[in-house]
């Protein structure tokens, strides 16, 4: 029973943008693709453990799926064109080849980051369509309520479907400006890999932070030139290169200053820095490197220290500096408070992060920034109260077993 | 699949002949390539009746329904396969126009 549960999760990680994308292809549209993959999944979940998990869930998933997605077409009548007609047979054929697969998610990609809509929409509906989040998932990455984050995908596809946005790849000239948004959402679905939220999934999703790795190499492969494409993959590599180090076999998280550096990926590091030292040697030339640029040779700095000890923090603070003057996110205030910390004492960096709350006040991280800095001040009371509220907040399990371990060694 | 581009004025005014003669040329593109339906400059908001006839009873109202420091001067119908092909266009006729726009896709059938 449990490992039928796994597979299904293993499973919709792997198929859902598959199925999405090719129903989407299929049927011109993303709201029936969605609810035809949803309605599949929880088939599954109904079915699987009674009949077992079949050979090819990915092909049960899909056919299943286009069932359902023409079930519903027939109950609304609402495609009565010839055109759609003819898509109204079933469809039981194997899935396509991995090629086309990889070229559906892409399209499928632009197509949810289309300018024409919000940036914070786009965001959500690649999170929903291409990475299968769910909407309690992806309103927790935005500290949005979850009813909020429903009407905002929903008004998202009525807007594509209304004002037909197309499901293609973007033109040459175009690809660009459009390769922005995409990064925004690559990265976000990053980090929702590497800090899961909610009680019943791993801490790190490596599918998830995987699968962004792969996306954005293969925006790379398209655009080798975009500085921006290369710092975020360089990032994501520097970060995925910590994750064996990052959990306690107890499922604890390990901070940065206490894991162990042997543990860490060599390869991805190597292959990071290469992409790093590459955009240096770019900046070198007078390109002005953008926001992943510069939290990539962050990482990097981290990543080039054997031992905490030995880490470069001027170095990580100058990049900070320069970071905080592209991008006012308080988010980047609070990590280079962290830096601040180390060159000029946790009252400092208290200081800092304290003007943060009004911003910040609903976010874990904030709460155990300042839980940390209250410790180390030896002001327990309050650091104890810090840690409850960051407890409270934090959605990760193996973060919030590191919070409760940190409170309950106060003095 | 046709899109409303509305031309939202903020008090600049008519066109000035510059801005005509390039409305013009970008006209004469959309009926060339096959995007023309229909367009129009219309006379300033301060020129327009409200009726409201919904009992039967038709009350006119002087001024436009909205004031507002932004107003429609103008518009085109275009016929577009999708919204990409629709921005273009309306990029560029924003560009002629030297005037924002509002791209709108009417209700398809």
């Amino acid at each position: 029973m449990i490992d039928v549960r796994e597979a299904i999760t293993r499973v919709h990680h792997e198929e859902w943008a598959r199925v999405v994308a090719a129903l989407t292809k299929r049927f011109g549209d993303l709201d029936i693709a969605e609810e035809a993959a949803a309605e599949a999944f929880a088939t599954a979940v109904e079915r699987w453990p009674a009949d077992g998990v079949p050979p090819n869930p990915g092909a049960w998933l899909t056919t299943t799926a286009n069932r359902k997605a023409i079930d519903r077409i027939r109950r609304e009548n609402k495609r009565d064109d010839k055109q759609k007609e003819a898509q109204m047979v079933y469809d039981d054929d194997p899935p396509e080849p991995l090629g086309a697969i990889d070229d559906d998610r892409l399209r499928l990609i632009f197509t949810c980051c289309h300018p024409a809509l919000a940036m914070e929409a786009r965001v959500s509906l690649t999170l929903r369509m291409v990475g299968g989040l769910t909407v309690p998932e992806i309103a927790r990455a935005f500290l949005v309520a979850e009813s909020a984050m429903g009407q905002r995908i929903t008004r998202a596809k009525a807007k594509i479907k209304a004002a037909r946005i197309p499901y293609r790849m973007p033109s040459a000239e175009d690809l660009p400006a459009r390769v922005c948004g995409v990064l925004a959402v690559l990265y976000l679905v990053f980090n929702e890999g590497y800090l899961a939220t909610g009680p019943d999934t791993d801490p790190i999703r490596h599918d998830l932070t995987a699968e962004a790795i792969r996306l954005t190499r293969l925006i790379r492969a398209l655009l080798p030139q975009d500085g921006e494409v290369t710092g975020l993959l360089a990032l994501m590599l520097l970060t995925e290169a910590r994750r064996p180090a990052r959990v306690s076999a107890s499922g604890e998280l390990v901070a940065l200053d206490e894991q162990d550096r042997g543990a860490w990926d060599a390869a991805l590091i190597a292959e990071g820095h290469r992409l790093v030292r590459e955009r240096l040697a770019a900046a070198a030339a007078g390109v002005a490197p953008g926001h992943y640029q510069i939290l990539a040779a962050i990482n990097a700095v981290h990543t080039s220290a054997r031992d905490i000890r030995d880490t470069d923090w001027s170095q990580v603070l100058a990049l900070y500096d320069q970071l905080v003057r592209l991008d006012r996110s308080p988010i980047i205030a609070l990590n280079r408070a962290i830096a601040v910390a180390e060159l000029d004492g946790p009252q400092v960096a208290l200081a800092t992060v304290d003007r943060l709350e009004h911003q910040l006040a609903g976010y874990h991280a904030y709460h155990a920034t300042r839980a940390d800095l209250l410790r180390r001040l030896g002001r327990s009371q309050q650091a104890r109260a810090a840690y409850d509220k960051a407890i409270d907040l934090a959605g990760n399990t193996a973060e919030t077993a590191y919070l409760t371990r940190r409170r309950d060694q106060l003095g | 699949m046709q899109y409303l581009i509305s031309v939202i004025d903020d008090g600049t005014g008519p066109a000035t002949p510059k801005e005509d003669a390039a409305i013009d040329a970008f006209n004469d593109r959309l009926q060339a390539e096959g995007h023309w339906v229909f367009a129009g400059g219309l006379a300033s908001p301060n020129t327009a009746t409200v009726i409201d006839n919904r009992d039967g009873q038709a009350l006119f109202t002087d001024g436009p329904f909205l004031e507002s420091k932004e107003y429609l001067a103008g518009f085109w119908i275009i016929e577009a396969p999708d919204l990409d092909v629709a921005l273009k266009l309306a990029a560029e006729g924003s560009k002629a126009c030297n005037r924002k726009i509002e791209v709108r896709p009417f209700l398809s059938a």
